[in-house]
């Protein structure tokens, strides 16, 4: 009945209208992953004489089972998997910390730090890629998980974001922590890190995606089968047109989809909260 | 329950000077009440004493020990903030009993103190919830139980009570009276509300850009203010100043409006024809057959009382306040009766007492 209203509303653009264009923009969304997703389940020969199934196959579990086979894939979760996480957590550490410092206390070259790590921002892991490059290798950390982790936990991001949170954190909280005779570390440990939970939760989200994602650099690093990703490994697996198993390309994919999507779905509520709340 | 004494307690941001040396010395369980507008520096001082601030120059002392270089936490204080600075993740109970733990008291004895404060402040049955989910004067009660169960040697209060509805800040003011009245501890309590500062204080400090106008009892305060800006900021509504010269040698004022006024309680020192400046309040003025006539300007009725406005021959301002309903008439006569006149120096704005017979 409202439906019925609305429509015949004057001066009103039809409903039908806004809904064609949104299912036309999910359908832009979702087909790449529904060809991915079908690509997964057909054999190989399918996928080889160029035809693009839009409908499932009886070769899925068959598909998985040989990409697991050689344990090579399970590996490449694996430190796909370590990658993401350490990168997640050690951004979040590292950044929480130095937003922090930069905050809450008075020291020389303030500032100076704050500025350094801003202008950081403006030299993605892309730009500073070769030098970084010399360095871990002369660290002798090439093929190494910590050269693979290490140079992308640095994050003048997460600081920023951080230290425009604690810059909302009223003095007197300080103040109040000050009299109960609270020290920098118990401030930050009861109040400071309580209070950004949500925070701390959307960043999470944000940067398991970045540090799973992963591509260049890892592509660098990464030479071998001990620490490659998964990301990597797919490139791998497309070596030359004839013999590539897109069958099982397309079942990594599927794999490689995976724990983004679990990430985004488990954490949703937190990561709308830390985006959108402001309440103190 | 401590003494406190600040002795030449003085402060500069930068090139800015806001305390030039303030003395005070609070006696045990007294509630000193540090009254001023905006920027006179009593937030200054109260941060002082709580070791937020350090000062430039000065020493405080609480129980005779000099505790100016001392943290805030080492000094045995607890201080009710004006937001009240309530933490938002923990409950009431976590909140009052933050500062214990870190004191590292036994469980037992922080849930004992808890309690007892709980139910002096009627809190036990929010104990458990947070700080968002109370109401303003719930809040401030937390704010006051997360002092009390510190059981600390002084409480400082800054501006507790601003953040209050009208009705709720005066139920409040009652009861942080009676309970600090129970509990016997020495106070500080910073505020720019006058009504506050008068039914609050056991001693008021007056402050005025950065100095100390005065310190006595509040009815002291209101009835021998010691310069004209104590005069005009105690009372409401605020004192009315006249010009006059001082007159047949020293024992009459005569009011630049007109009258010669003989002072009621002795003549005053100084030069003939020196400029004074006199305080009247506006209830000591009477409705008389001659006197200060005055033209009114503006009525105010405010129920069991009246304030009416109006100005005299000479263009000065004048208030009265009268009881009952205003009177339906635009022109007045007053009487000064001289007992309630406040003597003071125009140059100055000293007050200017009679010379010892």
């Amino acid at each position: 009945m409202s439906n019925a209203a609305s429509t015949t509303e004057p001066g009103q653009r039809p409903d039908w209208l806004a809904h064609g264009v949104l299912a036309l923009g999910v359908l832009l969304f979702v087909l790449p992953i529904w060809v991915v997703l079908m690509g997964a389940t057909h054999d190989a020969a399918t996928i080889g004489r160029g035809e693009v199934p839009l409908l499932p196959g009886g070769q899925g579990p068959a598909n998985f089972a040989a990409l697991f086979a050689g344990g090579r894939v399970g590996r490449m979760l694996g430190n796909s998997l370590l990658m993401a996480l350490a990168v997640a957590f050690g951004k979040i550490a590292i950044s929480i910390l130095s937003a922090y410092a930069v905050v809450f206390f008075r020291f020389p070259g303030r500032s100076l730090a704050f500025w350094a790590i801003f202008l950081t921002l403006m030299l993605p892991v892309e730009v500073r890629i070769f030098p970084t490059f010399k360095v871990v290798s002369d660290l002798g950390l090439v093929n190494t998980h910590a050269g693979l982790i290490i140079p992308l936990i640095a994050s003048a991001t997460a600081t920023l974001l951080f230290r425009q949170f604690f810059l909302t954190i009223p003095d007197e909280y300080v103040e109040a922590a000050k009299m109960d005779g609270a020290g920098p570390l118990r401030f930050f440990c009861d109040v400071v890190l309580p209070l950004s939970r949500t925070n701390i939760a959307a960043l999470f989200v944000i940067l398991f995606v970045y540090g799973w994602n992963q591509y260049l650099w890892p592509l660098l690093v990464a030479t071998g089968e001990e620490v490659e990703t998964l990301v990597i490994g797919m490139v791998k697996m497309i070596g030359s047109e004839a013999n590539t198993e897109w069958n099982q390309v397309m079942a990594a994919c599927v794999l490689a989809l995976l724990p983004p999507v679990a990430v985004v779905l488990l954490m949703q509520r937190w990561f709308v909260k830390g985006l959108t709340e402001t309440e103190k | 329950m401590a003494t406190l004494s600040l002795s030449g307690i003085e402060k500069s941001f930068g090139a800015t000077r806001v305390l030039h040396g303030v003395d005070l010395d609070v006696a045990e369980g007294e509630m000193i009440v540090i009254v001023g507008a905006s920027g006179c520096g009593k937030s200054t001082l109260l941060r002082i004493v709580a070791g937020l601030e350090s000062p430039s120059a000065g020493r405080v002392r609480i129980d005779q020990r000099d505790v100016t270089a001392l943290e805030p936490a080492e000094r045995d204080i607890a201080m009710v903030f004006q937001n009240y600075a309530l933490y938002p993740h923990m409950s009431v109970r976590e909140n009052m009993a933050y500062g214990l733990k870190i004191r590292g008291f036994a469980r037992a004895e922080i849930e004992r103190r808890v309690a007892e404060a709980a139910a002096l402040l009627e809190l036990a049955p929010l104990l458990d919830r947070r700080p968002r989910q109370l109401s303003g004067g719930q809040r401030q009660r937390v704010a006051m139980g997360r002092a009390i169960v510190r059981e600390p040697k002084l409480f400082l209060f800054d501006e507790p009570l601003s953040n209050l509805d009208a009705k709720l800040r005066v139920q409040m003011r009652a009861e942080l009276r009676r309970l600090q009245r129970r509990l016997g501890v020495t106070s500080l309590f910073v505020t720019h509300d006058q009504v506050e500062a008068m039914t609050l204080g056991d001693r008021l400090l007056v402050m005025h850009q950065g100095h100390a106008a005065q310190l006595a009892t509040p009815m002291d305060i209101f009835e021998r203010p010691a310069d004209t800006y104590v005069a005009s900021f105690i009372g409401s509504p605020a004192m009315n100043f006249l010009a006059g010269r001082l007159t047949a040698g020293g024992t009459a004022v005569a009011l630049a409006a007109g009258p010669v006024l003989r002072f009621a309680d002795g003549p005053r020192p100084g030069a003939e024809g020196m400029p004074l400046t006199i305080g009247i309040r506006p209830e000591h003025l009477v409705p008389a057959a001659e006197g200060l006539a005055l033209a009114l300007d503006l009525v105010e009725p405010l129920g069991s009382e009246s304030v009416l406005h109006g100005r005299l021959a000479n263009g000065e301002a004048l208030a009265v306040r009268l009881p009952g309903r205003p009177p339906a008439v635009d022109r007045l006569t007053l009487a000064l009766p001289p007992a309630t006149l406040q003597v003071f120096v125009a140059e100055t704005g000293r007050r200017l007492d009679p010379s010892p017979a």
